[in-house]
């Protein structure tokens, strides 16, 4: 972005990239699968790098309304400072906490998720797909609460799935009744309370039961919490966890 | 007039006046949450109430209780105009007074029959469900006491009401029958018509004995029930109304910005800003240790909540055994609340009992299993917001308490040093750039 600023011009997107994107090793390969997108269809984007702070959101579920609104008021200064207008993030989490809860501390943009910029990409026919080594595969959608329920997002990833021309498989328990994976409301970060099973056990197990090729999903810890839930049950070989950015740029080689 | 005139009269003024008298109380106790605006965007706050509690809209993904509720909600509505009739007949000692209608009287009646039966059918179905088939949301430990025998107080009441209306129609036919001169011919009876037989060999005086009482326990259970409502989970037959009117019309990813640290966070980044001067009145802890540190509309979610237990139903934490029930937070902020209603009758104003929601009703272990994912919001029919509760609850925890599990003080840590909730290098941010 700083980049940008210099030359004295302006990207037509803003990627937020997200802490775990940036620094959770496997969903930066969801990051570099969102990059591959931007480049292959030539938009101007640019990315806030070092600049980048956590969006608060973690602190704000657990209950530190303090340090959220710190690292808000922090990041709505860097993005203000850049006139930034549109953003684009990696993560339901980010995209969620800026859409909504920045404009009333001073930061108002236009937010999306990726799952919605592609989207918009292949409506507008920038940005063809085709489903490559996907055709006719078996792809459940695990919904991530903060891009669904939270924001009643759910069709933009089902749309670009479907595009892949694979069976689509819906759990029992999607949508509006999309079932947690267990990491939300800061859960990621800490231990589980005391129970008789863990969250992301009952999800995949439930997603493993459509016994598809692929979980598809939008989110990084959602990405984190199916994984384990895969390896929980042994089906490594049978079913792989992939964020819906990553469907499109493998299939179509980018 | 005449004595049962007079009797019905007294009655009706005396039931009227102690539901005022406890209506009022509860308003107070409401009115002791703070003060939160939902009067905006009227036009859509009309609709949603008319498509979400008029409608029943979020009732339709569970088919089969929707259908039994509509039968007792639509029951319940509908046959309070013959209600309506009733108190004419009590007050003036008429005889089904609106028998002038004629035709259309008979019609209504049948109607009314229909849907009794209907109402009868819905809650021995749903007796059922709660004590023989045992449906797993009904027999949680939640429900262990008092609430369970609720549940089957109102649904017993509600067949004995529809039972007395059939069995007073039944006196009622044969008395009409008879030719009996108070008794005017009028009404059509589809259902009672088939218990008529049963009172074929009774002698006049026994059937208007018989009709009488019917009509005295119909009258009274409703004057009853009126009341009962006040302290029962079955006050949402009211509530859902304004407590759907009153909805979090935002998107439900979008959790309250605590303005209170907005001033605080301000005047840190920037040394000039003076923060608008607090309001008067108790100073405001960050979050929520009692009911008193909630917001009205959450007090009244509480006395909304009927108890269905479709949020625990689809709760992730509370499906894999944790300890967290969004319905027990409901139950436990009510609970709480009318203790300090009581506490406030007793002594004119609160007076400390050493006791609060947190602690004595919640625990940190209920509170910390939350993930936020608002599936206990979405599964609401009459929009009812646990997660805010719980969100409102952990602020205290955290910004009053520091008493956050130490992986969250962990990650607190990490974001004000790095930024980031895990302790890698802010300067590493960038480096997904350079790898493969």
């Amino acid at each position: 972005m700083a980049d940008y600023a210099a030359r004295g011009e302006s990207p037509e997107i803003l990627f937020w990239v997200g802490c775990a994107g940036s620094f959770d090793d496997r969903a930066k390969k969801i990051t570099k699968a969102i990059v591959r997108i931007l480049n292959h269809v030539g938009m101007k984007f640019a990315v806030l790098g070092t600049e980048e702070t956590c969006n608060g959101d973690p602190a704000k579920r657990a209950g530190n309304e303090f340090l959220f609104q710190m690292q808000a008021m922090n990041a709505i200064t860097v993005l203000n400072g850049y006139a930034v207008k549109k953003i684009v993030t990696g993560c339901p989490h980010c995209f969620n906490t800026i859409k909504n809860e920045y404009p009333a501390l001073g930061g108002t943009y236009e937010v999306i998720h990726h799952t919605q910029l592609i989207q918009q990409l292949i409506d507008a026919g920038k940005l063809s797909v085709k489903g490559g080594a996907f055709q006719g595969k078996k792809i459940t959608f695990h919904d991530p609460c903060y891009l669904g329920r939270a924001n009643g997002v759910y069709e933009a990833p089902r749309e670009v799935i479907e595009k892949l021309d694979v069976e689509l498989a819906e759990m029992k328990r999607s949508k509006a009744k999309g079932f947690c994976c267990g990491a939300g409301g800061a859960q990621m970060f800490k231990d589980a309370e005391k129970g008789n099973k863990e969250v992301n056990v009952e999800r995949t197990e439930e997603a493993l039961a459509l016994e598809p090729a692929v979980i598809a999903t939008g989110c990084p810890f959602c990405m984190t919490m199916m994984t384990d839930g895969v390896k929980h049950f042994n089906k490594e070989q049978q079913t792989r966890v992939m964020d819906v950015a990553e469907l499109i740029a493998q299939a179509n080689e980018l | 007039m005449g004595l049962q005139n007079i009797l019905f009269i007294l009655l009706l003024l005396g039931a009227t006046f102690l539901f005022i008298v406890n209506v009022r109380k509860v308003r107070r106790n409401i009115l002791l949450g703070h003060d939160i605006d939902r009067t905006d965007k009227p036009s859509e706050r009309w609709k949603t109430m008319t498509l979400v509690a008029l409608g029943q809209s979020k009732m339709l993904t569970r088919p089969i209780p929707a259908i039994l509720h509509i039968f007792v909600y639509v029951g319940f509505v509908l046959i309070n105009i013959e209600v309506v009739e009733m108190f004419i007949d009590g007050v003036t000692g008429s005889h089904r007074f609106l028998s002038f209608l004629g035709g259309f009287y008979n019609f209504l009646i049948a109607f009314f029959e229909v849907l009794a039966f209907l109402v009868t059918f819905g809650c021995v179905i749903f007796l059922l469900r709660r004590n023989v088939i045992r449906i797993k949301r009904f027999i949680s430990k939640d429900l262990d006491g008092w609430p369970r025998t609720d549940a089957n107080l109102i649904l017993t009441t509600e067949i004995l009401l529809m039972s007395a209306l059939f069995i007073m129609n039944a006196a009622d036919q044969r008395l009409q029958a008879m030719g009996m001169h108070h008794y005017i011919k009028a009404g059509s009876f589809p259902v009672s018509s088939f218990l008529a037989p049963a009172f074929g060999g009774m002698q006049v005086g026994t059937l208007i004995v018989i009709e009488r009482l019917c009509w005295w326990f119909h009258i009274i259970g409703i004057l009853g029930f009126l009341n009962y409502l006040v302290i029962s989970k079955h006050f949402h037959i009211l509530l859902a109304f304004p407590n759907v009117f009153y909805s979090n019309l935002n998107p439900k990813g979008q959790f309250s910005n605590l303005a209170s640290v907005t001033n605080e966070v301000k005047a840190m980044m920037d040394p000039s800003f003076i923060p608008a001067p607090a309001p008067a009145g108790h100073p405001q802890r960050f979050g929520a240790k009692d009911v008193m540190d909630l917001n009205w509309k959450q007090l009244l979610d509480a006395y909304t909540c009927t108890e269905c237990g479709r949020c625990t139903s689809a709760c992730p934490a509370n499906q894999t055994g944790k300890l967290l029930s969004p319905r027990k937070i409901m139950m436990d902020t009510r609970d709480r609340l009318e203790e300090v209603g009581e506490n406030i009758d007793k002594n004119g104003s609160f007076k400390d009992d050493e006791k609060s929601l947190f602690g004595n009703y919640i625990t940190a272990e209920e509170l910390w299993a939350c993930t936020s994912c608002n599936a206990c919001v979405q599964e609401c029919p009459v929009n009812i917001d646990p997660l805010s509760i719980i969100i409102d609850m952990r602020r205290y925890l955290v910004m009053e308490q520091s008493a956050a599990p130490a992986g969250l003080n962990l990650m607190f840590t990490n974001m004000e040093n790095n930024g980031a909730p895990w302790q890698f290098s802010p300067a590493d941010r960038l480096n997904w750039a350079k790898e493969n």
